[in-house]
């Protein structure tokens, strides 16, 4: 179902380049259209198209039926998808800020993961809880959260984090077919970015990584938005003579080891990127799969980079510091090939 | 087991008798068949042959089979901690009920849910949960949905007067009623939250709470199941007929404790407190009494039920103790549902 894969930073100008945003709101419009059952509701999703303006106009299409406004009620509107979906529905849960999941952890956590195993398989739970993430928005420590790490953490639930609009729409479609309980991360700063994305129809599989751009000397695992800052590393990388390998997951569960050790085993250097809390967080589980697989083909240990361990502060200088960057991925890799 | 010295019910409600007198002696059978269950899990657990615990179900057998018999086979419920009463009353069969208690292959949910998750599609079970309240967004979004397919489905959310305390339930009970769900919120108040005299922790009245959402809510006795069955009714195609959710407190009590562990209750409650409300309170000899009062059944015919029902629970038991464990490769399925795609 897949087409070929082409990426946003070299999109030509013949290509189709629209929106994350858009891409976002193409595959929510064209899953809505294929299948009457699914529908979204969250906290100012309809007329307002939520505050990123994300699913402006799909209220106008399927109706407030269909694009349903909640109260301010995380735990309430998550629990009630997950009712919905065990009796026939397709809900799209909107959490504007992934900070407010920590108010649905019940639902999600207890409830939606656990539903299919704990019934021996009888009942499931087909839904998509869309949720934004990430720093560097000035917006402080409660709406600037990562906390994708988390949800990777328990068995039963699928957690996307889409680096580009074309993998958005190809993934938030196969999340919204899929039929478990599917997180699915949008960072806010990522709404704006273009990309190329086909008129056609397409699905993106889960599991499945994408090597972002192929090299020799080094791979950058990297995650959502962290992606960009390991390409543009990456082509400062290229001025040095290194040639960096960057590897997108896309989605952490289910997680395609396979693509992931065989980068790891050619290049032999591996720097991990993430903006989750650096303890504790996705960098260490991917890491300890590289050096599983690859342990005997590493020249180095495997470095991780992610979100510093502090709430994420409000004053601009200072949040800057807590997020990865290419100057630090750059130093990083400098080290790792000792070229310092 | 009735004897002429037995409980006496209020006879003045004559309208309980337009009902088939059939309906009432299975509904006799139902919260029977409820006890003697317990009564054997009771057992199990006291000679160690049941994994983990089990919270019982025994003395509010009123509850669940006069709302489940007002419900229909399609219609959903959802459960709690406290649940058999529950599965049994919706059309659990207790073999596959004892089998899953002992975790053995054949219980409702392979044995991978135990006491506290038996759940069944085949009989509108949404699942028993674990977590005080755990369910109710479950319920409302089970309503929520039969609504928008357009089917006329109803939902039952059972849970205990401690879920009051659950911040979930108002947030849900909230959308119910600005949606006007078919839902019908069963409170059952046992008097006891877990080890807690319920109103040490619980402000004002219970049914202002759902009315201060719009909610239409009533109380009941919730040992006499002609009550119940009769309120829940009206509440039930109240809410079929598309006129939004309702609220349903069951004063009830729980003869146990709050699970089968929980042996010396002297803390919260006195043993007098127990014996009262057995011997003037029990739903199933208050049904009884008023059937042979009015000459619904005879002794004879009540006899005959019980020695049924001992016999059901006998061959339902040697079914789960027969039955064999799940193969070990059980253990990792069912995780995901599709589990291909991974």
């Amino acid at each position: 179902m897949s087409t070929p894969m082409k990426h946003s930073y070299e999109s030509s100008t013949t290509d189709r380049v629209i929106s994350m945003a858009q891409a976002i709101r193409e595959a929510l419009a064209e899953e809505m259209r294929r299948d009457p059952w699914v529908f979204i509701m969250g906290e100012d999703v309809a007329e307002a198209g939520t505050p990123f303006k994300v699913l402006k106009g799909l209220v106008e299409e399927f109706g407030p039926q269909r694009v349903i406004d909640t109260p301010i009620s995380e735990a309430g509107f998550t629990g009630i998808a997950v009712g919905a979906a065990m009796t026939g529905m397709r809900p799209v849960v909107d959490i504007m800020f992934g900070d407010f999941l920590t108010l649905a952890m019940d639902q999600i956590v207890n409830q939606a993961a656990k539903v299919h195993y704990m019934s021996g398989g009888k009942w499931k739970v087909p839904m998509v809880i869309r949720a934004t993430m990430g720093a560097t928005l000035r917006k402080a420590a409660q709406h600037s959260q990562s906390l994708h790490a988390w949800f990777a953490h328990i068995p039963g639930l699928k957690v996307v984090i889409p680096s580009t609009p074309y993998d958005a729409k190809g993934l938030l479609k196969t999340a919204i077919r899929d039929d478990n309980p599917v997180l699915f991360f949008e960072h806010k700063a990522m709404y704006s970015m273009r990309g190329y994305v086909p008129a056609e129809e397409y699905t993106i599989p889960f599991g499945v990584a994408d090597i972002k751009r192929e090299g020799r000397d080094l791979t950058i695992v990297a995650i959502g938005r962290m992606v960009h800052v390991a390409i543009e590393a990456a082509q400062r990388l290229a001025e040095l003579g290194i040639e960096a390998e960057v590897v997108d997951p896309r989605t952490l569960v289910p997680l395609d080891r396979k693509t992931l050790i065989e980068s790891a085993r050619k290049t032999g250097r591996v720097i991990i990127l993430d903006e989750g809390h650096q303890s504790y967080g996705a960098t260490a589980e991917l890491a300890s799969v590289i050096t599983e697989g690859a342990f005997y083909y590493l020249d180095a240990p495997v470095i991780r980079l992610g979100a510093m361990d502090v709430p994420v502060p409000f004053s601009p200088p200072l949040e800057d510091l807590t997020v990865p960057t290419p100057e630090r991925v750059v130093e990083a890799a400098k080290t790792l090939c000792g070229r310092v | 087991m009735m004897s002429s010295s037995g409980p006496k019910i209020r006879a003045e409600r004559s309208v309980y008798l337009t009902v088939d007198g059939e309906q009432w002696l299975h509904m006799y059978r139902q919260m029977l068949r409820i006890r003697r269950f317990e009564e054997q899990v009771n057992e199990l657990y006291v000679s160690a042959k049941m994994p983990g615990l089990a919270h019982l179900y025994i003395g509010q057998e009123a509850v669940a089979v006069g709302v489940c018999e007002a419900l229909r086979r399609d219609d959903y419920i959802t459960s709690t901690h406290r649940g058999h009463g529950h599965c049994l009353a919706k059309g659990a069969s207790m073999d596959r009920m004892f089998a899953e208690l002992l975790g053995k292959a054949p219980g409702y949910n392979r044995g991978k849910g135990g006491s506290m998750h038996i759940a069944d599609p085949d009989t509108g079970n949404l699942g028993a949960n674990a977590i005080v309240a755990g369910a109710v967004g479950i319920a409302t979004g089970a309503a929520f949905s039969a609504k928008m397919r357009g089917t006329d489905q109803v939902v039952v959310c059972f849970f205990g007067e401690g879920a009051l305390g659950q911040g979930v339930l108002y947030e849900v009970m909230n959308m119910a009623s600005l949606w006007k769900l078919p839902v019908i919120y069963v409170c059952e108040n046992n008097l006891y939250t877990e080890y807690t005299p319920y109103q040490e922790v619980l402000a004002g009245e219970i049914l202002d709470r759902p009315r201060a959402f719009g909610i239409h809510a009533e109380a009941v006795d919730g040992q006499d199941v002609r009550e119940v069955y009769f309120v829940a009714q009206r509440l039930i195609e109240r809410a079929r007929a598309g006129e939004g959710p309702a609220f349903l407190l069951c004063n009830t009590y729980r003869y146990y404790g709050h699970h089968v562990g929980d042996i010396d209750r002297s803390y919260y409650r006195s043993r007098e407190e127990e014996e009262w409300w057995k011997s003037e309170r029990d739903p199933i000899r208050l049904l009884g009494s008023w059937m042979l009062q009015e000459r619904i059944a005879d002794e004879r015919i009540l006899e005959a039920i019980d020695r049924e029902v001992r016999a059901e629970v006998e061959a339902a038991l040697a079914f789960a103790l027969n039955a064999p464990y799940p193969d070990l490769d059980e253990v990792a399925r069912h995780v995901y549902a599709n589990e291909a795609q991974l």
